[in-house]
């Protein structure tokens, strides 16, 4: 990967970085997009295993941003990936304590919070069905996303022993 | 009013421990250990954070951060909630990409990968579940949806398509439930 690839998805994730209201989850289909479909950076499957390691990591999510930008370039790839995701965040995030935004509930937070909570639901719907296609395993896969997220809203595990039921059926063969 | 260094050790430990998200843990560590922030703090931080782009807890973490300790303070929060997970994180991906080849490696990362998907997506439909029941917000969900996960249009250009018609659409309501009272 070429310092003009990293520059190129640098910038990118950047401008989504400014527009990943209601998490990272609403972003991520773009960013599979652009490195998978658009500029063939990394496999689809590679980006959904970077994304799974992170979730077994420890720290915030949002670190599979980083690990897909190791994937397609290394530790520059990672640490450009990180840098741009976040820097939106944060200087929103210092504009908004200097304005000393402590009201949730003025009139134009609560219209956008409202207003754009639906679309962000759907972009992180969205996100699920990426990952689960891009993981190339057929209908078991599926199976096997469809019965995590049922035992998420149906029983009290802790999503880490989800992940590692998920790496025991890959072992086991049974996807 | 806890130094930096202070702020850095408790986000640093917040953020390592935080195996499968960090929520639980910054609520722990600075509710009910550190006394911090009060709880209703925390919502209200957190609500905020819902309207900033960005990972929420990450924004939450500069703002309890810069009520601690100032600027200085927001910073000292930034690298410890992102820095230590960072190191942990890329030496996990580093192995992985030395070893993606191996068979049990490969099966057993695709099945952690399809179970990761089914956490995503029981997060979107248990927020979905808490949208009001009118037909309104699930239009906007299934367009967001469609667009992006069965289109494959940039974000960018549906987020411009949608963003201002569902945000108007939602001002002009709230203005008229205030009128009516």
């Amino acid at each position: 990967m070429s310092a003009h690839d990293i520059g190129g998805l640098f910038l990118h994730i950047l401008l989504l970085g400014s527009v990943a209201v209601g998490g990272l989850s609403t972003v991520m289909p773009d960013i599979y997009r652009y490195m998978v479909d658009e500029r063939g950076l990394i496999s689809g499957r590679e980006f959904a295993d970077a994304y799974a390691l992170a979730q077994a990591a420890p720290g915030p999510n949002a670190l599979w941003v980083a690990l897909v930008g190791l994937q397609a370039g290394g530790v520059p790839g990672a640490v450009a990936s990180i840098v741009a995701i976040l820097l939106p965040a944060t200087t929103f995030t210092c504009i908004a304590i200097a304005l000393q935004a402590r009201r949730p509930d003025a009139p134009l937070a609560l219209a956008l919070r409202r207003g754009l909570a639906p679309v962000a639901v759907g972009f992180m719907l969205a996100s699920g069905w990426v990952l689960a296609r891009s993981v190339e395993h057929g209908w078991p896969g599926y199976a096997l996303a469809g019965a995590t997220a049922l035992a998420v809203l149906r029983t009290r595990l802790n999503p880490l022993v989800l992940l590692a039921l998920g790496a025991a059926a890959g072992v086991a063969g049974l996807i | 009013m806890p130094s930096p260094l202070e702020i850095f050790v408790t986000f640093a430990r917040v953020g390592i421990s935080g195996f499968g998200g960090v929520n639980f843990w910054l609520r722990r560590v600075l509710i009910q250990e550190k006394r911090w922030i009060t709880d209703a703090e925390f919502l209200e931080g957190f609500a905020v954070g819902q309207i900033i782009p960005g990972p929420n807890v990450y924004n939450l973490s500069i703002m309890i951060g810069h009520r601690m300790g100032g600027w200085a303070g927001a910073f000292a929060a930034i690298a410890g909630i992102m820095g230590p997970p960072f190191l942990v994180t890329l030496a996990l991906g580093l192995l992985y990409r030395r070893y993606q080849a191996l068979p049990v490696l490969e099966h057993a990362i695709g099945g952690m990968a399809a179970a990761a998907a089914g956490l995503v997506i029981a997060n979107g439909l248990m927020l979905a579940a808490a949208l009001p029941r009118r037909a309104r917000p699930w239009i906007f969900l299934l367009l967001g949806f469609g667009g992006i996960g069965i289109l494959h249009w940039p974000l960018l250009y549906v987020i411009a398509g949608l963003g201002p018609l569902a945000t108007w659409l939602a001002w002009r309501d709230e203005a008229r439930r205030r009128a009516s009272r």
